[in-house]
């Protein structure tokens, strides 16, 4: 593919970018809008976390792409493609040789390092969507650090159903100040959100950056009689016999007998290998 | 035994291979070529190129081929073609009074300077199935007569000179451009009107329809539709004066809207406008209706909290390549989000039962 820049977009393009994730990284959790570019794949299907990429993989990096966990999903595969033909670049299954790290809706188990970035594809950027779905809003909410509405939305969900009923997206406050949504990750992964390696956030449909720096405090809505609970299902798993790891169910056979595997494939595969 | 999704590729591959053989179809039956889509398929030619916001004949009859006649993914290959072409400059603004006109109609005065050109519409055809298009008969010739020469005024002006109209603001500043900088709200009349010309065709005539029947009703005339090609000038700075591009057929629609006056503005007809590329009558039309519902502030009329008078709803849900990518992500895998429903659903309905039964037992 002679014809496109390195990774894709153009120069111009991706020092507009650069510029939203350098803005992102000074106000960790503030949507920074950009102005987001139709990528040759679908909005909604990771257009964000694609043009993040693209501003920020060199020759020398390493790429990884995970969807639900895992480097072989079709949208995953379909991702690292298309960087492998724009951008030429190494890629990886393994979390740990990775450089530069795209994921939909998780977080790999493996602890990230300080010379890693990860980055999120995120569908609706903003955690007060579902509360109140008119952007001049929602701004103006985030402007004025008014958070109650989305306190009384967990404090419902507590008096309806005894817990906070939200077990993914789970929304969480960045460094004291913003109220970011995390992705669709399970709140399984919120306390990963904490990191030392670099997180970078890109909604492109919705037009908007986010950032959480490393080391930046990260914290999971809650109430001090209701605490935040990063559940998960209570099996090991099958494959590895993980304990700590994120499940995913699989039903095997015509009587829905269900099975517990890794959804994080890498993490899995690396475990299986070590004890053998 | 669990065996874990691998192959993605190659399916994806082998994926890829199927379309293509079902995109060229039938292979006893002759290929169609870009040409013939062109000259044949134009109105479909004409959306591709307004959605697409990109001008180019050929390419958006490509688009269409490539896309197996679905126009919204037609529209999508333009868009994403696009973004990555380079700017070298902005054009002059175009002049829609110098358009050679080849339909031109009102429907507020029966005949003005320029007459009514009816043009090549459907309007007037009676919708039965010609089967002799079937059988390949080749269309008869049109009777020819010299073209008008010179500018075609528009009708709004002649009820501008007696300011039974609004006048618009001559604005000085370049529009800011959708394409190159994140929408925001209020957004100003030019990007609503961008996010509008590229907006997908049946959104925008069903919020047009809403205004209508009741919902932000703003009652409209066509005070002008015309359709006819104009030049495209560029001044090009080392030059110092505008060199003619090319030209493009337009497709323009002035309403003229019944306003009995509020607060601010005194009694007046007030416009609606709709600008789209190529001939494409229905979304000029339908542009128009919208732009005049989403100007109830500028008049100083009520929000009766119709969906046609909230920008905010109307451009952030206008534009097809967005809404399509959005609705149909949800094909992707989604086992990690609907994993931590499923055990949340389970422990809520445990202790549901478990307080249920609590119940019956007391």
């Amino acid at each position: 593919m002679t014809d496109y820049n390195f990774a894709y977009l153009d120069e111009q393009t991706k020092r507009m970018i650069r510029r939203a994730l350098l803005k992102g990284v000074a106000i960790p959790g503030y949507q920074v809008p950009f102005a987001s570019r139709e990528m040759p794949m679908p909005y909604g299907w990771g257009t964000g976390g694609v043009q993040v990429s693209a501003a920020c993989l060199t020759p020398d990096d390493r790429f990884k792409v995970i969807d639900q966990g895992a480097d072989d999903t079709t949208n995953a595969v379909s991702i690292r493609k298309f960087f492998e033909k724009t951008a030429g670049v190494a890629v990886t299954e393994k979390t740990s040789e990775a450089t530069v790290i795209q994921t939909r809706h998780r977080i790999p188990e493996t602890v990230l390092s300080e010379e890693q970035i990860l980055v999120y594809q995120v569908p609706i950027p903003e955690p007060l969507r579902f509360l109140e779905p008119k952007e001049t809003e929602t701004r103006k909410m985030h402007a004025l650090e008014e958070y109650g509405l989305m306190h009384v939305k967990l404090y419902e969900d507590i008096a309806r159903h005894g817990e906070i009923a939200t077990a993914y997206a789970y929304p969480v406050k960045v460094e004291e100040r913003y109220v970011m949504d995390p992705s669709p990750i399970p709140k399984f992964d919120n306390p990963k959100l904490e990191s030392a390696a670099l997180q970078l956030f890109g909604a492109g449909r919705e037009q908007r950056i986010y950032a959480v720096p490393p080391y930046t405090r990260v914290v999971s809505l809650d109430f001090d009689d209701h605490p935040f609970d990063p559940s998960k299902a209570d099996h090991p798993c099958a494959l590895c016999g993980a304990e700590d790891s994120y499940l995913d169910e699989v039903i095997v056979d015509d009587t829905g007998r269900r099975m517990f595997v890794c959804s994080d494939t890498d993490f899995c595969a690396g475990r299986r290998e070590d004890a053998a | 035994m669990y065996v874990a999704v691998k192959g993605g590729e190659r399916a994806i591959d082998n994926a890829h291979a199927w379309l293509a053989e079902e995109r060229r179809g039938d292979r006893a039956v002759a290929e169609m070529s870009v040409a013939q889509i062109r000259e044949q398929l134009s109105l479909a030619v004409n959306r591709v190129m307004a959605e697409g916001s990109l001008y180019d004949p050929d390419l958006a009859a490509l688009a269409i081929k490539q896309a197996r006649g679905d126009m919204i993914e037609a529209v999508f290959l333009i868009r994403a073609y696009r973004t990555t072409l380079p700017r070298f400059g902005a054009s002059e603004p175009i002049d829609t009074g110098a358009m050679t006109c080849d339909r031109r109609i009102s429907a507020t005065f029966k005949d003005a300077p320029g007459g009514q050109i009816l043009g090549p519409t459907f309007d007037y055809t009676h919708r039965l199935i010609d089967f002799a298009l079937a059988a390949e008969g080749d269309a008869p010739d049109a009777p020819q007569t010299t073209p008008q020469t010179g500018k075609t005024p528009h009708i709004t002006e002649f009820l501008a000179r007696e300011d039974l109209i609004q006048t618009e603001p001559a604005g000085t500043e370049t529009p800011r451009d959708l394409t190159r900088e994140p929408l925001d709200f209020p957004a100003d009349r030019a990007l609503k009107l961008q996010a509008l010309t590229r907006g997908d065709e049946g959104f925008v005539l069903s919020m047009a329809y809403s205004t209508q029947r009741g919902y932000g009703r703003n009652h409209p005339f066509v005070g002008e539709l015309r359709v006819g090609q104009l030049p495209v000038e560029m001044e090009i700075p080392e030059l110092g004066f505008a060199i003619e591009l090319g030209d493009i057929t337009v497709t323009e629609c002035e309403t003229v809207n019944q306003f009995t006056g509020s607060k601010t503005e005194p009694p007046q007809f007030t416009r609606g406008y709709g600008l789209v590329f190529g001939h494409t009558e229905r979304k000029a039309i339908s542009m128009a209706l919208v732009d005049r519902a989403m100007r109830w502030q500028e008049l100083g009329e009520d929000n009766v909290g119709a969906p046609a008078q909230d920008e905010e709803f109307v451009l952030s849900h206008s534009d097809n390549v967005q809404a399509t990518g959005f609705l149909e992500h949800i094909k992707l895998p989604h086992y990690v989000d609907f994993q931590s429903e499923l055990e949340l659903i389970r422990r809520l309905r445990a202790e549901a039962m478990a307080t249920r039964a609590q119940e019956a037992a007391e």
